[in-house]
């Protein structure tokens, strides 16, 4: 590659990585707003994640007694790491100039490298709270990322790749046709993403009832900077998972890397058309179904995880017969 | 270059010599450890110098009269002395501070060198003979140091079951090489090169070495003494069975299976994938379920074996489909996961090490808050937490990685037993990895996270300068193997050849230092972008926020949903932490089951929660047998009270019976 040709690829490269941090509280606003309009509000604005974000950042962190060094980096190390992932990701383009860093199964890692810090940070001040909510995030991890690896399995034997690039390019190509292992692999990766993403029916983004929140009794003992660190890190996470769906199996209008500038604004305007519409198909979901009992999950992420492990099983089988 | 490792057991000997004599003093202890440092460091250099050299042999007139002792250095040989120099390097500063805490050095100083130096020489010898008098020296010599502290709890259970399965273990390796000998009774590992057993012997040979090597390594279903003798050494003795003895285990199979044995039928394979899957799996729960620090480090120990194992089976099948490339990536993945293992397996035995000797507890249930007063400690321990839980950017990733791309590798694979394993071992292999961070996070968290919940916890100490540098040492490895693996898997492709016939591309020509296993449109990692990635984004979010947001920081009591705080004891306990995953996998497996009995109001009676949980290994297989033998034992006892006359008529129908039964087979 030439001097301008490599800062070319390093700006779209920026770009993404700014789009997608730029996109995430909008995404979050969108599925509040879709949500609260089929329950007949009128629901808050759709900028105001963004208000949240500025009014967190202006408060006073209140700290616990007894913090550590810890409770205080790990906000940084859960958005860091979730941002990493996000621009791992193709959005409009795919083949962008660091993608080559990692495969699906490192943005996957890199996802849990965010989850052990928030699940550490929550255990960091002694509370009953922090544990309640560390303890069950891993035990929901402990079935969503075994299913989430299965997932990347059935699609790689499909595509004979790792890479989300190749991926989605070959998507694109390739007469895939209905197969079933990819349809088991869908439904695997939404039920994931769901429970990933602390959404109905696993945990509930908006409650504040003990007995029934992970994600939030994680973050309980968090305020101001920290908060809104902790905040764009969750919404910045369902733009990945988001992304990750679409890019594997809607990847309709994403463009490569060099192809132009009017290209990738088509490529953008691409990924945020099929963005809004899983935001408003989450919110009907979320609406539609009720939350389920903590002991009700395993069997729901066991259900991911036995559909990932039979698409895996069926393209091993199916194969040199 | 030989003579040079020959040399470095003999230092240990020595070494041993002088902590028989002078192990009570302070400066007798600094000596002793300081040397097997030395020595470590002789033998890591002659590792990394010989790994790409020429094959060394050397016979020595010693060992068997008539044959002597051959001993050979190759790659793989070399491979595994850079983990024992690693190993033995950081055990032993880690030693050299820690060892002021030990009540018995008497106990300890003269078997400790032995130790370093028969695993050493198992490495390098060359004959069957050599071979097991050094695996058989290595067991006695780590069991005297599991006997240590002999007087504590379960210390001798534990001694009594490691001496009976290290003997086994040792009965059974000595069958598998004398078949391979055959009836000629060629000793040396050159005659076995060549000759080439009939298939069922060969496959007998499997057998007998994936049950004498595995039941060392820790391998399911002969793993049981391992998370009983593990623990109950002293913390660096922990470090090094754990970090390396288990290591040792895997060259013995390694060199009896891919190397002595010539290409085993692809069922060996399948064997081994399976118990390797079953060890991850069976190997977390349990310590996720542990409460006891050390132990809980010892069961990962097999559920990393188990890890490592699925790479060796996974090449073996490879192997067996004569598919070189796909066997080379397999063994890379396997070794590198080795040589990773070791490197954290360590670190972690030396945080738990210096946890003990700072508070003297090792019960997670009794700790908490010792980030704050063992700070070096807490971040040393974190990274090997992060590196054994597989998390980009540190090493546990960067293996396990290359274990996935070698299951992706060929779904072609002829045989339908291997076709639906991979798949299986592959569920399997994520479940641990997922379990493991669970694990982790629930040992980082309940020890040094929190408030403390002991007096112990609370007048915790920082361990020794000697201590801290070791375990510091250990975290940066974890980090370095993990941005640079690309070095690494080049540094271990000499011994892959060597096994499998077949070398992966070389990884550090590639920009950006990527990992590309097969094609970089196929997968790839770089371990050092990420770290950068991760730096900078952590750095540039810090940044902005100082930039920009409200730099007020205010202490105060936490929030904890407004509820009064009751004390430390409040918290979320280790057991609590683990009950989601004991409801969710352990009532299956373990049979676990819990009864709460809450006295009905107006009663004073204390309420109460039992717990059940049963080993299914344990309860399956030892339990009976043990108790086959115990009754087998009645039986016969009759037979020690009988009169001369009887035992006279004993002797002469055996001899009849054998002469007989000689006639009859001619």
């Amino acid at each position: 590659m030439t001097g301008m040709a490599v800062i070319g690829a390093l700006l779209v490269q920026l770009v993404q990585m700014v789009l997608v941090l730029a996109a995430a509280p909008l995404f979050t606003g969108l599925v509040r707003k879709a949500k609260a309009r089929l329950q007949r509000r009128r629901g808050p604005s759709l900028v105001q994640p963004y208000r949240d974000l500025r009014r967190l950042m202006g408060k006073d962190v209140v700290l616990a007694d007894n913090a550590s060094w810890l409770f205080r980096v790990a906000p940084y190390v859960i958005f860091a790491a979730t941002w990493v992932a996000a621009s791992l990701v193709p959005t409009f383009a795919a083949g962008l100039l660091f993608s080559s860093t990692g495969d699906l199964i490192a943005i996957a890692a890199l996802l849990g490298t965010a989850r052990f810090a928030q699940a550490l940070a929550a255990l960091d001040i002694g509370t009953a709270f922090g544990g309640i909510g560390s303890s069950r995030e891993m035990m929901i991890a402990s079935l969503a990322e075994p299913a989430m690896i299965m997932i990347v399995f059935s699609v790689a034997l499909i595509v004979g790749s790792t890479q989300l690039s190749t991926i989605a390019e070959q998507m694109i190509v390739l007469p895939v046709g209905l197969r079933v292992s990819l349809a088991l692999a869908l439904v695997a990766l939404v039920i994931v993403a769901i429970a990933e993403n602390a959404r109905i029916p696993v945990d509930n983004p908006a409650t504040h009832l003990e007995l029934t929140m992970v994600h939030e009794a994680m973050v309980l003992e968090y305020s101001g900077r920290h908060l809104a660190m902790i905040e764009l890190a969750t919404w910045l996470k369902l733009v990945v998972y988001v992304s990750v769906i679409v890019c594997i199996f809607f990847p309709f209008g994403l463009v490569h890397d060099g192809a132009g500038p009017f290209a990738y604004a088509g490529g953008v305007v691409a990924w945020a058309a099929k963005l809004a519409g899983i935001g408003v198909l989450l919110a009907i979901f979320e609406t539609a179904i009720a939350k389920m009992r903590v002991f009700r999950v395993p069997n729901f992420l066991g259900a991911s995880l036995m559909l990932g492990l039979l698409g895996v099983l069926l393209l091993f089988v199916s194969r040199g017969m | 270059m030989i003579e040079q490792v020959l040399l470095a057991i003999l230092a240990c000997v020595g070494l041993s010599m002088f902590g028989a004599a002078a192990g009570r003093t302070a400066a007798g202890r600094l000596i002793v450890y300081g040397g097997t440092v030395v020595v470590s460091a002789v033998v890591l250099r002659t590792g990394v110098l010989a790994i790409a050299a020429p094959v060394a042999t050397l016979t020595l007139p010693i060992g068997l009269p008539g044959i002597g002792g051959a001993f050979r250095l190759d790659a793989l040989a070399a491979f595994f002395l850079v983990l024992i120099g690693l190993g033995g390097a950081g055990a032993g500063l880690f030693a050299m501070g820690d060892a002021r805490h030990e009540q018995a050095p008497q106990r300890v100083l003269p078997f400790y060198p032995v130790f370093l130096a028969s695993m050493i020489l198992v490495v390098i010898a060359d004959d069957a003979y050599v071979f097991l008098f050094a695996w058989e020296l290595m067991s006695l010599a780590s069991w005297a140091l599991v006997m240590t502290h002999h007087q504590h709890h379960g210390t001798i259970e534990a001694g009594y079951i490691y001496l009976l399965m290290a003997v086994f273990s040792g009965l059974v390796l000595m069958l598998a090489l004398g078949l391979l000998a055959g009836v000629d009774g060629g000793f040396s590992f050159a005659a076995m090169r060549v000759a080439h057993p009939a298939p069922w012997a060969a496959g007998l040979v499997f057998v007998l070495a994936l049950i004498g090597a595995g039941s060392k390594a820790g391998l399911v279903p002969v793993h049981v003494w391992l998370p009983l003798a593990h623990p109950a050494a002293p913390s660096h003795v922990s470090a090094l069975m754990s970090g390396v003895m288990t290591k040792i285990a895997l060259y013995g199979f390694i060199r009896i299976v891919f190397d002595l044995l010539g290409v085993p039928p692809w069922w060996a394979a399948l064997i081994v994938l399976l118990l390797g899957g079953v060890s991850a799996v069976l190997g977390v729960l349990h310590a996720l379920l542990e409460r006891d620090l050390k132990r809980l480090l010892a069961y990962s120990t097999v559920d990393n074996i188990g890890i490592i194992f699925v790479g060796v089976g996974l090449a073996m099948a490879f192997r067996a489909d004569a598919y070189l490339e796909g066997a080379a990536l397999a063994l890379t993945a396997a070794l590198f996961h080795a040589l990773n293992h070791t490197a954290f397996k360590s670190l972690l035995f030396f945080g738990a090490g210096a946890v003990l000797s700072g508070s003297g507890e090792r019960d997670i249930e009794h700790l908490g808050g010792l980030i704050h007063r063992m700070p070096r400690t807490a971040v040393a321990v974190l990274v090997g937490c992060m590196a054994i839980a597989a998390l980009p950017p540190l090493n546990g990733f960067a293996s396990e990685w290359l274990i996935f791309q070698a299951m992706l590798l060929r779904p072609e694979l002829p045989q339908w037993g291997l076709k639906l394993m991979i798949p299986v071992d592959a569920a399997l292999l994520a479940l641990a990895a997922a379990l493991a961070a669970a694990c982790f996070v629930r040992a980082f968290g309940m020890t040094f996270l929190g408030r403390p919940r002991s007096t112990a916890a609370e007048q915790a100490r920082e361990p020794s300068v000697f201590s801290v540098a070791a375990m510091m040492l250990f975290a940066a490895l974890c980090f370095l193997a993990g941005v640079m693996p690309g070095a690494l898997i080049d540094f271990a492709a000499p011994a892959v050849q060597a096994m499998t016939g077949g070398r992966l591309p070389p990884q550090l020509a590639a920009s950006w230092v990527t990992v590309v296993p097969v094609a970089a449109s196929r997968s790839s990692y770089s371990g050092i972008l990420m770290a950068v990635f991760i730096g900078v984004s952590t750095w540039l979010s810090a940044l902005a926020i100082h930039r920009f947001a409200s730099h007020a920081l205010r202490r105060a009591p936490f929030w904890d949903c407004g509820f009064p705080d009751a004390g430390p004891m409040i918290q979320y306990s280790a057991t609590s932490f683990a009950q989601p995953i004991r409801r969710i996998f352990g009532s299956v497996m373990f049979r676990a089951r819990e009864s709460v009995d809450i006295p009905q109001p107006g009663d004073m009676r204390a309420a109460s929660i039992v717990r059940e949980l049963h080993d299914p290994i344990w309860d399956g297989i030892y339990a009976p047998l043990a108790r086959v033998v115990s009754a087998a034992a009645d039986r016969l006892n009759p037979l020690q009270f009988l009169t001369v006359r009887r035992y006279l008529v004993f002797v002469f129908v055996a001899l009849v019976a054998l002469l007989l039964a000689l006639t009859l087979w001619q």
